[in-house]
């Protein structure tokens, strides 16, 4: 397709029910993680995408096979959107062999060389650099090619986010900066740790067009990616997009989740994006209650098969600790 | 043969390299119209371009995960940290992600990245431009970590790091870029260490900008009847135990000299290997000439005090023979 055509959100029935299965899959999957979490089949740190899907899932689509994405620890969801397969991912989530990590990293260390999916970076604000690197190697080596790199509202607290928005605006990089604000950086509100709580305001300053929007309104969020992509192949240099949202689930599976009321999460999950996509879409005629059952139905045999890809997993022999620590596997 | 400075040699290697591979560039702070902090990418700018050399806003987290973002993108990015004690700042950066991809990614990703940086003391800049953390480093699986002290190092470990799929950091004594020798035509290794004059007394097991005071040390001790080996470690991750080993094996006497603080140091790791590997071959304990635990102070006196001198390492070697000598 060409930048101009995928610049453009056409919904018809097709892609409203690819996105809407895109968050049911994201959704389910993370359901079941946080069941097998409570299993101790996954373990270490858990954290959950929960309410944020439509981020992920309208992103995606407006990127090409060959552009990049950077992640964070939350990136179960984009790992999915970005068309991982589940049963890797699963895998992983267990620690397995065949995980696609080979089970070293985790929930939070997602990688995937075939869709260039480069983590999965468990450290606040960490992977923007690495975009802007990725982004500047793609300029001198003349690759018409996009890295998208996403990271939540805390990481505007990080130096790095700042060097790396002044570096890309500096060098015109191509890069598209996703913001996912869901309002607290693990347990510390937005308004209680900055002094300016719009975000793309901060892009803005370091000269790079950015904009706020819905993140819990899938349409909105692909459009705002379309828009972004386009502009950016233009050679028009980097784009921020601030997606506001809301996490329904603790910060991982650690979190008592002692600052914030019950209310605020229930008024949240009321805009839900699966829920409100779901019903705007049944009342728009262009898909149908039946619809909505065939994918619960699918997804939870995909679901199903990824559980059992991941239980028949192996685990890395102990005799390859070392190996990949450098080249060679010697320390 | 040429004889050039040790300056010249490293600027000689980034030549070579830039011409011999259009994906390799160098970013750093003032490395372009400054012409480098220590004068090392002088005149750089005006042959390969600003794309190529390319000056850095003082973001050493930034520029340095761009750095290997721009590897794992197929670059060969050299990125210079104008002294070890600014990458600090950027050591989120190469310890999080530089040193852990490869294995945390099961293989699929690997970071062919090059950091440079100045270090060590000596030329009164006080506590926080005077440090010596390249024994840090050197804790980190997943880099490898070079301290070239001759001629033949500053010049050929650059096209070695180049070569290598892994992040390799690079450290270069401030006190040697003016150092003049000459340039031999044989290739270096990033693999060994080297025995820089071979004795059989004791081993004298330095890197670096103690290079050189370790072997004047050793000639003040030849003139006393004593005859000492002096290994250059060159390479200090991963260390090359067989020359460290093999050497104290056969002279039975070590002394380390390190320019970083004896707590937790590259000298105390070297010292737990001999005596892990090579206790009963000793005829005294392992001794070390370490800086002293201080913050680097301005005054020339006291940094002279506080860092390894020659007259310490002479007393360092003769204390392993007791009274003997």
């Amino acid at each position: 397709m060409t930048p101009a055509k995928k610049a453009k959100l056409h919904l018809n029935r097709g892609n409203a029910l690819d996105r809407l299965k895109m968050m049911i899959r994201i959704r389910r999957f993370e359901e079941k993680c946080a069941e097998l979490y409570t299993q101790e089949k996954i373990r270490g740190f858990l954290h959950l995408y929960v309410g944020e899907e439509a981020i992920a899932t309208g992103v995606m689509p407006a990127l090409n096979t060959d552009d990049a994405v950077v992640a964070t620890y939350r990136e179960h969801g984009h790992a999915l959107a970005r068309g991982l397969p589940m049963n890797a991912v699963m895998a992983e989530m267990y620690g397995k062999h065949e995980g696609c990590s080979r089970g070293r990293g985790g929930s939070m260390h997602l990688f995937h060389e075939p869709t260039r999916f480069y983590g999965g970076n468990a450290i606040v604000g960490g992977g923007l650099p690495i975009a802007v690197g990725l982004a500047l190697a793609d300029k001198m080596l003349g690759h018409q090619r996009v890295t998208a790199c996403f990271f939540g509202e805390g990481a505007a607290a990080e130096g790095e986010f700042h060097e790396s928005l002044n570096l890309a605006a500096l060098w015109k990089l191509p890069v598209l900066f996703i913001c996912e604000n869901n309002l607290y950086a693990m347990g510390t509100a937005l308004a209680r740790s900055e002094s300016e709580t719009d975000i793309h305001t901060k892009a803005a300053s370091y000269k790079l067009p950015s904009e706020s929007i819905d993140g819990m309104n899938v349409v909105n969020v692909e459009a705002a990616a379309r828009r972004a992509v386009a502009a950016i192949r233009a050679d028009q240099g980097p784009y921020f997009l601030e997606y506001r949202t809301y996490r329904f689930r603790a910060h991982s599976m650690f979190d008592a989740q002692l600052y914030r009321g019950a209310d605020e999460t229930k008024e949240w999950e009321a805009k839900g994006p699966i829920v409100r996509f779901r019903d705007w879409a049944v009342t728009a005629g262009l898909i149908h209650a039946a619809d909505v059952e065939a994918i619960e139905q699918e997804v939870s045999g995909e679901i199903a098969k990824a559980v059992a890809f991941a239980e028949a997993g192996t685990w890395e022999p102990v005799r390859e600790l070392t190996r990949d620590v450098i080249a060679g596997g010697k320390l | 043969m040429t004889e050039l400075s040790y300056r010249d040699a490293v600027r000689q290697a980034l030549i070579d390299a830039l011409n011999a591979d259009e994906r390799v560039f160098l970013m750093g702070e003032d490395v372009g119209s400054y012409g480098g902090c220590y004068a090392v990418s002088k005149g750089l700018l005006e042959e390969f371009g600003p794309e190529r050399i390319r000056d850095t806003p003082l973001s050493e987290s930034g520029f340095t995960g761009a750095g290997i973002g721009a590897a794992l993108g197929g670059l060969r990015p050299i990125v210079e940290i104008m002294t070890v004690n600014f990458s600090l700042l950027a050591l989120d950066q190469i310890m999080n992600n530089a040193a852990t991809i490869r294995h945390m990614s099961g293989g699929q990703f690997n970071v062919p990245l090059v950091i440079r940086m100045a270090t060590g003391a000596g030329r009164q800049l006080a506590a926080q431009h005077s440090h010596s953390l390249e024994g840090w480093y050197a804790h980190i699986p997943g880099i490898k970590v070079l301290a070239p002290a001759t001629i033949d190092d500053a010049y050929g470990m650059l096209g070695a790091a180049l070569a290598d799929p892994d992040p390799v950091l690079i450290f270069e004594n401030v006190m040697l870029y003016n150092r003049a020798g000459t340039r031999s035509d044989t290739t270096v290794d990033i693999t060994s260490a080297a025995v820089r004059r071979a004795g059989k007394d004791i081993t004298l097991i330095t890197y670096g900008g103690s290079l050189w005071k370790t072997l004047e040390a050793a000639e003040v001790l030849a003139s006393e009847g004593i005859d000492a080996e002096v290994i250059d470690l060159r390479v200090l991750r991963p260390l090359d135990d067989a020359t460290i080993l093999g050497s104290v094996a056969n002279t039975r006497r070590a002394v380390i000299i390190d320019e970083g603080w004896r707590s937790g140091s590259l000298a105390a790791e070297i010292s737990a290997r001999i005596m892990e590997s090579v206790f009963w071959e000793l005829d005294a304990p392992v001794g070390r000439v370490c800086t002293a635990e201080v913050p680097i102070p301005y005054p020339k006196h006291l940094e002279d005090a506080a860092l390894p001198q020659v007259p310490g390492i002479v007393a360092a070697a003769k204390a392993t023979f007791g009274t003997t000598k």
